[in-house]
């Protein structure tokens, strides 16, 4: 901009005002911006215009037909609702568990913050597809699982085998292991909120219980929500580690199609395109929320996107208006700018 | 002066933050209903003895009582023993604070910061609470700002919310830490206006302060402070105008 004037001021002024100058040319944006559309279009012809020798026979690389065909089927759709049903399980116990650990571990009590010190360390320090088989093969280590007093009479018995299935290993190992890292991300937002705030409710008389409440975690959520929002696009992803303990999730489910077919790169494309617009439903609902948290903290929020194309169309609706002006002040069609 | 009740009483209080000692035996007593200004070089420990009045700081030795009673402890039988968290928080509820930096909440607008207190540690209705703190925001000049978000409000107008805030919990006594110190030179009269206004109502304040033309016009005793220690008191006008010790003359030369 070469305008002396405060951005978007020269929009209201009418033209005769207005700047005019030559523009700095930007040669090297036309050369990056050849390579871009040259690579775009490398891209579009290799996935939908190249054709390959497979088994002797001459074929469309991607088999977009063969995509098509299993993309919407039950036991692709089934796996879907299975992954996503251990993202939403294994997060609901990564989060309150990373609240609760977080808490803990900035405890005034060293035996609780040591205890979360402890949980955090083996949890994150370890590999989460380790954890999974551990807790498939629970049952080598708790063939009966007691209810009852240490050393003490014991209350109820269940078989391990019973309780822990497949499924229920998964979402305990990948909840378990997202709680130790949801723990740390919630401790950075605790940490980011200015101690005065505490004071203030400290002075007030609020209890420090009520003060974490309503006002430490808060303000702590605009910190957690965006690497919260990565986790859970991350946990999407993971949970496609509890297939190798045959848990049915999405690429479960298409492994055993492809098993059968030996169809093995378009299922996984199916499985891939499946997860890429999870994510992205992800992606817009962590916008949104984030903008919620976001209150107070901005003077004013961020258009949404919706909003932004509404301004956009408004501000087009004024040019014309002023167009319409400046023909009717100067009595003859308008010469622009 | 020590005629009339007194609302705080120090005697030989000391706070250590580790080796250091930011009050080094403080003797001070501060009348019902007066207003105590207290003044000094940053480092001498006005902040601290305000933060020690509704236990911000735990005081390390000597005895400081609001209301005749020890703040953080209960004597039983000779023996101190330490209040809990639910104990202090309701002395706290009687004493109003006022911060250099504000500290409202961000995330709530003025009505909610002003209405949380009573609703959350006097456990009064929201109707209840949100009429009162509307009045409140009206006495400080701020009724048509009762939806709006602090950081959409300037240094001034945040202050007397954080009046206003304090005010909703009808403290007996109000301690404010250097109100204005944060404040663009325009807005501090109107904040210095609200805090006249609760003088003339009678309120019991402490307040630290560098505006020697408020000390001088609304205050009933000053306090001179120097590392950790009370080095004058005296009549605002009187001390102001012909201080005693040394220290006293020395600092105020420079501020006036």
């Amino acid at each position: 901009m070469t305008s002396f004037e405060p951005a978007g001021a020269h929009e209201a002024r009418p033209a005769g005002g207005a700047i005019t100058a030559v523009p700095v040319r930007h040669p090297g944006r036309w050369v990056t911006g050849a390579i871009v559309v040259l690579l775009a279009a490398m891209l579009v012809h290799t996935l939908a215009f190249s054709w390959t020798y497979r088994g002797g026979v001459h074929q469309p690389r991607f088999q977009w037909n063969v995509i098509g065909q299993y993309f919407a089927t039950r036991p692709v759709l089934l796996g879907l609702e299975i992954t996503i049903e251990l993202t939403v399980l294994a997060m609901a116990i990564g989060i309150s568990l990373g609240i609760l650990f977080a808490v803990m571990r900035l405890s005034p009590n060293p035996l609780v913050s040591s205890a979360s010190w402890l949980y955090i360390w083996f949890f994150r320090g370890t590999p989460v597809l380790v954890q999974l088989f551990f807790w498939e093969f629970i049952s080598y280590l708790y063939p009966q699982l007691t209810v009852g007093v240490p050393f003490g009479p014991a209350f109820f018995h269940f078989s391990a085998n019973t309780v822990v299935t497949a499924f229920s290993a998964a979402v305990i190992a990948l909840g378990l292991n997202e709680g130790a890292y949801m723990a740390e991300i919630v401790r950075a937002g605790i940490l980011s909120v200015d101690e005065g705030q505490t004071e203030a409710a400290h002075a007030l008389g609020m209890t420090r219980g009520q003060t974490l409440r309503r006002i430490v975690l808060p303000q702590a959520m605009r910190v957690i929500i965006p690497p919260t929002g990565n986790e859970t696009i991350s946990m999407l992803k993971t949970s496609s580690l509890a297939s190798v303990i045959g848990v049915a999730e999405l690429l479960f489910s298409v492994q055993l199609i492809y098993a059968r077919t030996y169809q093995i790169v378009p299922l996984l494309m199916v499985a891939c395109i499946w997860y890429l617009i999870v994510t992205t439903i992800l992606s817009v609902g962590q916008y949104y929320v984030e903008r919620h948290f976001a209150k107070g903290a901005l003077r004013e929020l961020p258009p949404t996107p919706y909003q932004r194309l509404r301004r956009r169309v408004a501000v087009f609706d004024l040019r014309q208006e002023n167009t319409i002006l400046e023909i009717d002040s100067l009595g003859r069609p308008g010469t622009g700018l | 002066m020590a005629s009339g009740e007194l609302a705080v009483q120090a005697e030989g209080v000391r706070k250590s933050y580790g080796r250091f000692e930011a009050l080094r035996g403080i003797d001070l007593e501060v009348v019902k209903g007066q207003v105590t200004c207290l003044i000094g070089p940053s480092g001498s420990g006005k902040s601290t003895l305000l933060r020690c009045i509704n236990h911000l700081e735990k005081v390390t030795a000597g005895r400081l009582s609001v209301d005749g009673d020890l703040v953080g402890y209960r004597q039983h039988g000779g023996r101190l023993y330490e209040l809990r968290d639910k104990e202090v928080c309701a002395k706290r509820a009687k004493i109003g604070m006022v911060f250099q930096r504000f500290n409202l909440f961000p995330h709530m607008t003025a009505l909610e910061n002003v209405s949380l207190g009573p609703i959350c540690v006097k456990h009064e209705s929201k109707a209840v609470a949100e009429t009162r703190a509307r009045q409140l925001l009206d006495r400080v000049g701020l009724a048509d700002k009762i939806t709006s978000y602090p950081s959409q409000l300037s240094g001034g107008q945040q202050q007397r919310i954080a009046i206003a805030r304090a005010l909703a919990m009808e403290p007996g006594l109000m301690l404010f830490d250097e109100p204005t110190s944060a404040l663009d030179p325009e807005l501090v009269g109107d904040v210095l206006d609200v805090m006249r206004g609760l003088a003339e109502d009678g309120m019991t304040m402490i307040v630290v302060t560098h505006e020697m033309g408020f000390a001088r016009e609304v205050g009933d005793a000053l306090v001179f402070m120097d590392a950790g220690v009370v080095v004058e008191i005296g009549q605002p006008r009187e001390m102001l105008a012909n201080p005693q010790n040394e220290r006293t003359r020395s600092f105020l030369a420079k501020v006036l």
